[in-house]
């Protein structure tokens, strides 16, 4: 049978592959947050008993009664886990391992005894996104397509509707709960939720990726956020790309779709950890580059400075000023940055101050004396232990920091070595 | 008579904003709180005092209906806490939550208004004005936008309080509001509790530094494990008192406890 609507495979599997992954990140943004992602792994077990059940009683694979029974033992697995916590002073992990794989057991031998033949087994470990257009329609939708975009209404229907709490609760529970707005009621809701979610997407995906989905776009977004709204935006949106970079990805390999979906999920994780601007790799290296720049450009300066303050007509070659500040290729940038912004100038073999370098090279010089003199008068440390603080601190120190020191210091016109301090 | 009766016990619910009756609270059956009783009037600064593990959090939870008590009763200005819960904000331990959520600290302010909006309804204009006045009340309204992780110390403090006032509650407790905070912090903090009361507010303060609560607060409450005192400072901040919260925890309590925990039927 193939969907009334006329679309080619490759998009009905994109689009089934994407509205699986939207439909994940939206509650799994809750579990991560929550720090529970674990509870998408247990659920996605928990609740195989739960649709053999479902499918004994009502005879049928149809939608509803399978939702129902997930959706059940749902809410089942998230009791048992907490009150075995509550009252059997489980810790929640093991409550959770207990639970979870019990009723996953159950459900294999309900499956091996009552239904053999109706289920393929492997299929729920994989699903199968490839078959997508091969499965009966509904309303003009493949049958997984449109589980997965009912499951996704109804995740951002509720999201939509009772955002604030969920929001209060997962932050802070027992504000919510003495507000009256109760987090147990929302924890049971999002359970429910994750629960109904695993199992419209086990056709396409299979019960172990879905896992991932779930979780992955989610803390994916959670390193490139400040905001509720924008992490559950932003994962909606890691989703979507890591659907589409998969599905280009399988056909080009030809292997499962599914599985280059989880991959390109994790590809992008990857990028967040190296990118993020808060917590990423990239940016922490960056940062230090950049203060390591500015250590040996403003060195640079003051070395320059220095020498002309003690009136030598010697000047420094390129060559011998790099060296002089240690080296290597960043001294090379310093002297390349300086020449660039006009802080420098050749003068054949020579380096030179420009007057808009010679501005910025006293201002460093004039921080550096301040902090030893405050040094020396303030903390009472001796001569021969000023230069190397004052040498950390001078690039640190702010024209307002300039002016309390001024304050601080009785003798704002000498530095303790005798001197001058410039303006 | 008995009008005249009706009339004095009616004149006393007005005025007192905490009354706790005979409460035992326990964790999985062993009593961490024993038999305590007291009453608040209204419009003090109140000082809970005593050592690490005495209860105070439990207390405050207790009251707040977030762990069961295993006797006894709360009532908030005469009346159940279930039925008083827009009267009664809560700042809890700071290390209570994520810092790395999500949200902003105008986020969190916010957060304050939800318990008079109830389930469904949304924040509008009106609850982002009460979040500019609080935030602009405890100093930090210029931190409106930033992530809760990029702030110190004080100023999440600050952001816990600022949302506590965005309740606008009638009774307040404050887990330690004061803890890793800076003189000048504290000094912020104590003087918006000030006006907290100058407005007939009560609240309640876990307070740790025992140097300060004579210049705090009006009223004090001494616990370990059970009620040692709690009565206006100058008569109940006493040596003698203090001796009696601080000299080691009762160990009979505790055995009686173990034993509890080990013997009795669950309910
Ligand atoms: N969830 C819990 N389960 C079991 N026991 C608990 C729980 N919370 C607290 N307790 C125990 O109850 C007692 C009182 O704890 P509580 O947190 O109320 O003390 P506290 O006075 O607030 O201490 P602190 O000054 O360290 O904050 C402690 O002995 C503690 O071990
Ligand atoms: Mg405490």
């Amino acid at each position: 049978m193939t969907p009334t609507i006329a679309l080619s495979s490759d998009a009905w599997i994109l689009l089934t592959g994407a509205a699986t992954n939207v439909a994940c990140a939206l509650v799994g943004c809750f579990l991560v947050l929550r720090r529970m992602s674990l509870m998408g792994d247990a659920l996605a077990h928990a609740v195989l008993p739960g649709l053999v059940i479902a499918f004994l009683l009502s005879h049928s694979l149809s939608i509803v009664p399978l939702f129902v029974g997930a959706a059940a033992v749902g809410l089942l697995t998230t009791f048992l886990i907490q009150t075995l916590h509550q009252y059997a002073r489980t810790p929640t992990d093991a409550s959770m391992g207990v639970v979870f794989t019990s009723l996953f057991a159950l459900g294999v031998v309900l499956l091996k005894k009552f239904v053999v033949g109706h289920f393929d087994v492997a299929c729920v470990y994989e699903g199968s996104l490839e078959l997508v257009v091969l499965s009966e329609t509904i309303c003009g939708l493949p049958r997984p397509l449109f589980t997965t975009c009912l499951v996704l209404l109804l995740n951002l229907s509720v999201l939509l509707l009772l955002w604030k709490e969920f929001q209060l609760s997962s932050f802070d529970p027992a504000l919510a709960t003495t507000m009256g707005l109760s987090a147990t009621a929302i924890h049971y809701l999002l359970m429910t939720l994750v629960s109904v979610t695993t199992v419209a997407s086990f056709e396409a995906v299979g019960s172990i990726l879905v896992v991932a989905m779930l979780i992955v776009p989610a803390a994916t977004a959670h390193l490139l956020s400040d905001r509720l709204a924008a992490m559950v935006a932003i994962s909606a949106l890691v989703g979507v790309l890591s659907a589409v970079l998969g599905f280009y990805a399988a056909q080009y390999w030809d292997t499962n779709i599914a599985g280059m979906m989880t991959v390109a999920a994790g590809l992008l994780y990857a990028v967040a950890v190296f990118c993020s601007p808060r917590y990423g790799i990239c940016s922490t290296v960056l940062n230090n580059l950049k203060v390591s720049l500015r250590v040996v450009r403003e060195d640079l300066l003051g070395m320059l400075y220095r020498i002309e303050e003690l009136g030598s007509a010697r000047q420094m070659t390129s060559a011998e000023a790099r060296r002089a500040i240690g080296g290597g290729w960043l001294s090379r940038l310093g002297v390349a940055a300086l020449l660039r912004g006009g802080h420098l100038r050749r003068a054949g073999e020579c380096l030179q101050l420009t007057p808009r370098g010679r501005t910025e090279a006293r201002q460093l010089v004039r921080s550096h004396r301040l902090w030893e003199t405050y040094l020396v008068e303030h903390l009472g440390l001796p001569l021969d232990h000023v230069h190397e603080p004052a040498h950390r601190v001078e690039h640190f120190i702010s024209e307002q920091m300039q002016r309390e020191l001024e304050a601080e210091v009785a003798a704002p016109e000498q530095d303790p070595h005798g001197r001058q301090i410039p303006d | 008579m008995a009008a005249s009766g009706r009339y004095l016990r009616k004149c006393t619910m007005s005025t007192t904003a905490l009354e706790i009756h005979d409460m035992t609270v326990a964790y999985q059956r062993r009593p961490v709180l024993w038999d305590i009783d007291l009453q608040i009037p209204a419009g003090k600064l109140v000082g809970i005092v005593g050592p690490n593990g005495a209860g105070k959090t439990t207390l405050i939870k207790a009251a707040l209906g977030l762990v069961p008590l295993a006797s006894g009763k709360v009532e908030i200005h005469g009346k159940p806490y279930h039925q008083q819960r827009q009267a009664v904000g809560y700042v809890p331990q700071r290390e209570s939550v994520d810092w790395d959520f999500p949200v902003t600290v105008r986020d969190v302010v916010l957060m304050g208004t939800y318990g008079s909006l109830g389930w469904l309804r949304r924040p509008g204009r009106s609850e982002h004005a009460i979040v500019d006045r609080c935030l602009q009340q405890v100093g930090i309204s210029a931190l409106a936008n930033r992530q809760i992780r990029q702030l110190s110390g004080g100023q999440q403090q600050r952001v816990f309080l600022a949302r506590a006032l965005a309740q606008d509650a009638q009774l307040y407790f404050l887990d330690e509001p004061f803890a890793g905070v800076d003189a000048a912090t504290e000094a912020a903090i104590f003087k918006l509790l000030q006006t907290m009361r100058s407005a007939h507010k009560t609240v309640l303060v876990v307070h740790h530094d025992l140097q300060t609560v004579r210049d705090y607060f009006d009223h004090v409450i001494l616990l370990n494990m059970r009620l040692v005192a709690c009565g206006p400072v100058e008569t109940t901040f006493t040596q003698e008192n203090l001796h009696l919260t601080y000299g080691g925890r009762l160990t009979i309590l505790d055995e009686a406890a173990e034993a509890m925990r080990q013997r009795e039927p669950q309910r």
